[in-house]
């Protein structure tokens, strides 16, 4: 059920884009409009969501310790996995962002003769990682659109991913990465019962929508190849703040584009903000160091207690007849 | 209390991971025999000014809320998500891939999907997308929201408290997504409105007056350790001394009350009581700060200030210059990560420092109490005790890592060289299941009573086959822990999944090794059973 919706929300936007192209006027919002409103709700939904997380104080020192602390000095303590100050938190971090640490310990969990039996299951690891990682590819190398010169960087980029030099026009490698890891994870979340059991709607309306701008991207370049001069003139309009409609790139370009301005739009109020998310994680990018440094709690503040006197004053006769000291008698 | 009624092993591994035909939202709560806990008693509720004191049980249809109870929840959820960053942050990015599902020794014992940390996690999240968040104020269950009913109230008591905040899900968690932290706003949230069981609140209100979970009062502690005492002399021909209250002293030692109460963890604390009058240590027992443990962690985080206050208040009476502390597991969660930011600053102590060895305790700087595993390590290292480890050749040991010291601390090493220092034959579990991996004893954070049986022993059965595994490849008949809980609930958990395997604390298994001044001919273990050597 959740599926079936999210399949046609994703073909709703991309009718509502091809309806779009019959008409100046909309073709108008479409290619001068639509990019700057999706940008501005990106730009100011990150930043709220961002600062909201923010505001909300961290009262207790809270990491989650996956290796030896760091105590008598002639134990090795596990940095990376369990840092001790800064810099083991830079790297836990970095591991955490770049490689995924976490999800790489990923397994799974067999019955076998009555017992379970975990295996490792790492696949979910790359396939995320490759996802992520091409993800990050695409949207480089779509910066030459957006300067000119290209940046030699991107200009490298885009030489190194294309590198296998299959197919005119160079066939990426990221595009069929990032096909191949949209593809399993989105078979994976149907296939795999328990997992399809918690998806909402908006779990497959993200993968969706995303394995929609990737196919119509790949259209766009391998089987209707589309003026990218024209492209280019479009992008650097917006960049310029001359905004112009393009002339001949075809309603694929559009839907492309309204698509990306839908993830650009949903993508504060939706999971994907785990990319802002990831570095705020208090359970990660804290140092455990609780018992060295004093963590402070902003609301703090004091509460009802049971004093010594008050347990005194209710068990003198019981400690004296124990023969426990008392400070009054 | 009579045991309730539950299917033999053979049966209840058969564990059924078929989902409901119905989607989680519209699948209510069965409260099934066995599988829940008793709700907290008024009496408790009264003593420690809780809302909503009254008699009634989970079972009933009315749980006797108050009028406004959804205001109060959903006001108390608005306060938690200013107060912590964590609640908000795991509100907002879970992205449902499912990395936690299956890590969680509830979903592996029972099979109920709503015992998957996500799941667990969506029972909440989906009340907060229905009330702050613009698209579950819209598009409602399509974005994955729902009204707070009684029925969602209900499923909130039976799987928060069908959690035992172990943080296994968390270390998998591309995010640190930790449900215990989860929980435990859950579980706010639910004594807001007086719901809670009686497992948590009995020994809280206990706790609160007398100073101890159990309710022990002061000359109990006194007999109780030197009845103690008697058997230690029994066994060694040392007679070892009991100091309570004691100003002056240089250490306050805390420990779990559950050390002094009963087997197994009575040997635990006579290991303790051996090793320090063996190095002549100059500390006290509180009465007042007779509990390590503190349940306030199991219902809320002012409830957990409340009673920890006693620690240092009674150390700064005694004029002690630090504090140690037993072995327990989720009294080092709040020790490490709560203790100082709560009660601190501790300036009137000194930075720990052994007065055995000279060590300087840094990791412990600021909080100024030391763990007693970090300790004795350090003894050993610095070869201040005699050891025979041949004594122990009677036992071939495997050891589990309790939840809170391995995944809010990190202290796997000190456990383990003292375990290899004192023993011949040590075993580790697989990798899967010790360590930051470690399993839950499925009895933690207050499910640890006798109503909530079945649900015990399908948490604690992947801790069980791991500990089976050793068994059958090793002959291994002793489960070490570091943990007052685990102490006690791993006992029943090996007697119903693997008879014939009994458990220990660390400082048992030390204290059977160690050689004392002016000891007899030892023939006996602690426990008075045969030992090697
Ligand atoms: S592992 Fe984390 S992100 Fe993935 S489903 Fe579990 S809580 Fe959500
Ligand atoms: S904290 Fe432990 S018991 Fe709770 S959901 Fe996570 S793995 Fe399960």
């Amino acid at each position: 059920m959740n599926l079936l919706i999210s399949i046609v929300a994703v073909l709703i936007l991309m009718l509502l884009a091809m309806g779009m192209t019959m008409n100046h006027v909309t073709i108008y919002f479409l290619t001068a409009i639509a990019p700057y409103a999706a940008i501005a709700v990106f730009l100011a939904g990150f930043i709220r969501r961002i600062l909201l997380w923010a505001k909300s104080p961290v009262p207790f020192r809270i990491p989650t310790t996956c290796g030896q602390e760091k105590s008598l000095p002639w134990i090795k303590s596990s940095p990376l996995e369990n840092p001790s100050g800064l810099p083991g938190v830079i790297g836990r971090m970095a591991l955490e962002v770049l490689l995924f640490r976490s999800l790489f310990r990923n397994t799974d969990v067999e019955m076998i003769d009555g017992r379970p039996v975990y295996g490792s299951a790492s696949w979910l690891w790359f396939f995320g990682l490759v996802f992520h990682g091409s993800l990050l590819v695409i949207i480089l190398r779509h910066l030459r659109f957006f300067t000119e010169p290209i940046l030699p960087g991107i200009a490298g980029l885009t030489a190194v991913d294309g590198f296998l030099e299959l197919a005119i026009p160079t066939l990426y490698l990221s595009d069929v990465m990032l096909l191949a890891a949209v593809i399993f994870l989105f078979v994976r979340r149907i296939i795999n019962a328990p997992l399809r059991y918690i998806s909402l709607a908006a779990d497959y309306f993200a993968l969706l929508l995303i394995a929609a701008i990737a196919v119509t991207g790949l259209w766009m370049r391998h089987i209707q190849p589309t003026d990218l001069e024209q492209v280019k003139a479009l992008v650097m309009g917006w960049v310029t703040l001359s905004p112009h409609s393009p002339q001949g790139v075809g309603v694929v370009f559009f839907i492309h584009l309204f698509l990306i301005c839908v993830l650009l739009a949903w993508f504060p109020f939706s999971k994907l903000m785990h990319a802002g998310g990831v570095f705020l994680s208090p359970t990660r990018n804290l140092a455990n160091n609780s018992r060295s440094q004093r963590h402070m709690n902003p609301w703090n503040g004091p509460v009802l207690v049971h004093t010594y006197e008050e347990y005194e004053d209710e068990f003198r006769d019981k400690m004296k007849a124990a023969g426990l000291p008392v400070e009054k008698e | 209390m009579a045991h309730v009624k539950i299917p033999q092993p053979d049966e209840l591994i058969k564990i059924n991971y078929a989902l409901p035909e119905t989607t989680w939202m519209e699948t209510p709560v069965e409260f099934r025999p066995g599988t829940w806990s008793y709700s907290g008693t008024a009496k408790s509720l009264i003593a420690l000014n809780l809302p909503n004191p009254r008699s009634w049980q989970p079972t009933d249809e009315d749980w006797k809320l108050p009028e406004n109870w959804q205001a109060i929840i959903l006001s108390g959820m608005k306060e938690r998500l200013r107060k912590y960053r964590s609640f908000r942050l795991f509100m907002d990015i879970c992205v449902r891939c499912g990395a936690c599902a299956d890590k969680c020794h509830f979903y592996i014992g029972s099979g109920d999907p709503k015992n998957m940390p996500v799941l667990r996690a969506e029972l909440l999240r989906s009340v907060y997308r229905r009330y702050f968040t613009t698209a579950g104020k819209r598009f409602g269950r399509l974005a994955g929201a729902r009204d707070l009913t009684v029925d969602v109230l209900k499923e909130w008591f039976y799987y928060f408290y069908q959690c035992t905040e172990c943080r296994r899900c968390s270390v998998f968690c591309p995010y640190g997504i930790d449900q215990a932290e989860i929980t435990m706003m859950g579980r706010e949230l639910l004594n807001l409105v007086g719901c809670n069981i009686n497992w948590v609140i009995e020994p809280v209100a206990n706790c609160f007056r007398t100073g101890n979970h159990l309710g022990i009062q002061p000359g109990g502690i006194k007999d109780m350790l030197e009845f103690m005492a008697d058997d230690i002399e029994d066994r060694t021909g040392v007679r070892v001394d009991v100091p309570l209250n004691k100003k002056g002293a240089d250490i306050l030692f805390v420990t779990p009350s559950g050390d002094y109460f009963a087997d197994p963890g009575t040997y635990t604390c006579m290991g303790y009581l051996m090793l320090f009058h063996e190095i002549g240590l100059n500390y006290t027992f509180s009465t007042y700060a007779s509990e390590g443990g503190n349940f306030g962690l199991f219902t809320s985080a002012e409830m957990v200030k409340r009673l920890n206050a006693k620690i240092y208040a009674e150390a700064k009476r005694l004029g002690v210059k630090w504090i140690l502390g037993g072995e327990c597991g989720h009294m080092w969660r709040v020790i490490h990560q709560y203790m100082d930011t709560m009660n601190g600053p501790a300036d009137f102590l000194e930075e720990p420092v052994s007065p055995i060895t000279g060590a300087r305790f840094e990791n412990a700087r600021s909080t100024k109490m030391v763990h007693i595993a970090e300790f004795t390590a350090d003894l050993i290292r610095n070869k201040k005790l005699k050891l025979d480890p041949r004594r122990n050749d009677h036992l071939k040991i495997t050891f589990h890592d309790s939840c809170n010291p391995a995944r809010a601390m990190g202290l796997f090493e000190e456990p383990r060289y003292i375990i290899n220092n004192a023993c011949n034959h040590f075993y580790e579990m697989a990798e899967d299941t010790i360590r930051e991996k470690t399993f839950c004893c499925g009895a933690g954070a207050g499910l640890g009573n006798d109503e909530n049986l079945e649900m015990r022993m399908r948490g604690g059965m992947p801790r069980a086959m791991a500990v089976r595994a050793v068994v059958q490849k090793y002959g291994v008949n002793r489960l070490a822990c570091m943990c007052a809980i685990d102490r006690a609930t791993l006992t029943t958990l090996m007697d119903y999944w693997v008879p014939g395997v009994s458990v220990m604390g660390v400082h048992e298994l030390l204290a059977n090794a160690l050689i004392m001044k002016g000891e007899k001919e030892r023939t006996v273990d602690l426990r008075g059973n045969e030992m090697g050597g």
